[in-house]
């Protein structure tokens, strides 16, 4: 697919943004492994690595705003019901598991992470209903 | 839903690009109305009729009027 002008955003926004959170997570993590962050930063540099992450649903937001292709941004909508659908129904179980005592703690972030690999399977629907992925993956 | 978009297109020699940059979308777009799985919106509808010169009804097939036919 040829890429609108504000795909290009927003492709440009996410691969800052990525870069970005590699950065903060290298300097998180250093930071704790080597004791370097003092006692009131600790919650701040703990979140350092989420900030970038919101950044990129941000992004999407702003995308859906920006798009002037209908078709596109409905193939982007899509991709996100897929992506959310299957986040909140993985977290759901998982958490439903976890109580019961069947399954070990699996941190938040996961759901993020499965999110946007719901994007990717929001592509592939895309792909298999209207033979374009979108703009998401 | 089904429509006269191609026929329209070729009775002009549009390719779906030099539709598609007229109707300033992607030429995905074209190709997902011609070919039936993606409607459009009323003001994009209303585009493409104005650009043809000719009311949105006679671009695109009513499906409640295609179904009563059919009945």
């Amino acid at each position: 697919m040829r890429w609108t002008p504000a795909m290009k955003r927003y492709n440009w926004r996410v691969v800052w943004l990525s870069l970005l959170y590699g950065a903060f997570l290298v300097v998180a993590v250093y930071g704790f492994k080597h004791r370097l962050v003092a006692d009131s930063l600790v919650y701040l540099v703990a979140i350092l690595p989420a900030v970038p992450i919101i950044g990129i649903f941000a992004a999407i937001g702003r995308y859906l705003i920006e798009e002037q292709d209908e078709y596109v941004r409905m193939l982007m909508v899509r991709q996100t019901l897929w992506a959310s659908g299957l986040a909140l129904s993985v977290a759901t179980i998982w958490g439903f598991l976890e109580n019961f005592d069947l399954v070990g703690h699996a941190d938040g972030y996961w759901v993020a992470i499965i999110w946007f690999f719901g994007l990717g399977v929001g592509g592939l629907a895309n792909k298999l209903k209207f033979g374009e992925t979108g703009s998401g993956c | 839903m089904e429509n006269r978009l191609r026929v329209l297109r070729a009775e002009r020699s549009w390719s779906q690009q030099d539709l598609a940059e007229r109707l300033e979308v992607s030429r995905q777009s074209v190709n997902a109305i011609e070919t039936g799985k993606y409607d459009p919106s009323l003001p994009l509808a209303f585009r493409i009729a104005e650009l043809f010169d000719l009311l949105i009804e006679d671009i695109f097939v009513s499906p409640s009027r295609r179904s009563s036919k059919a009945i």
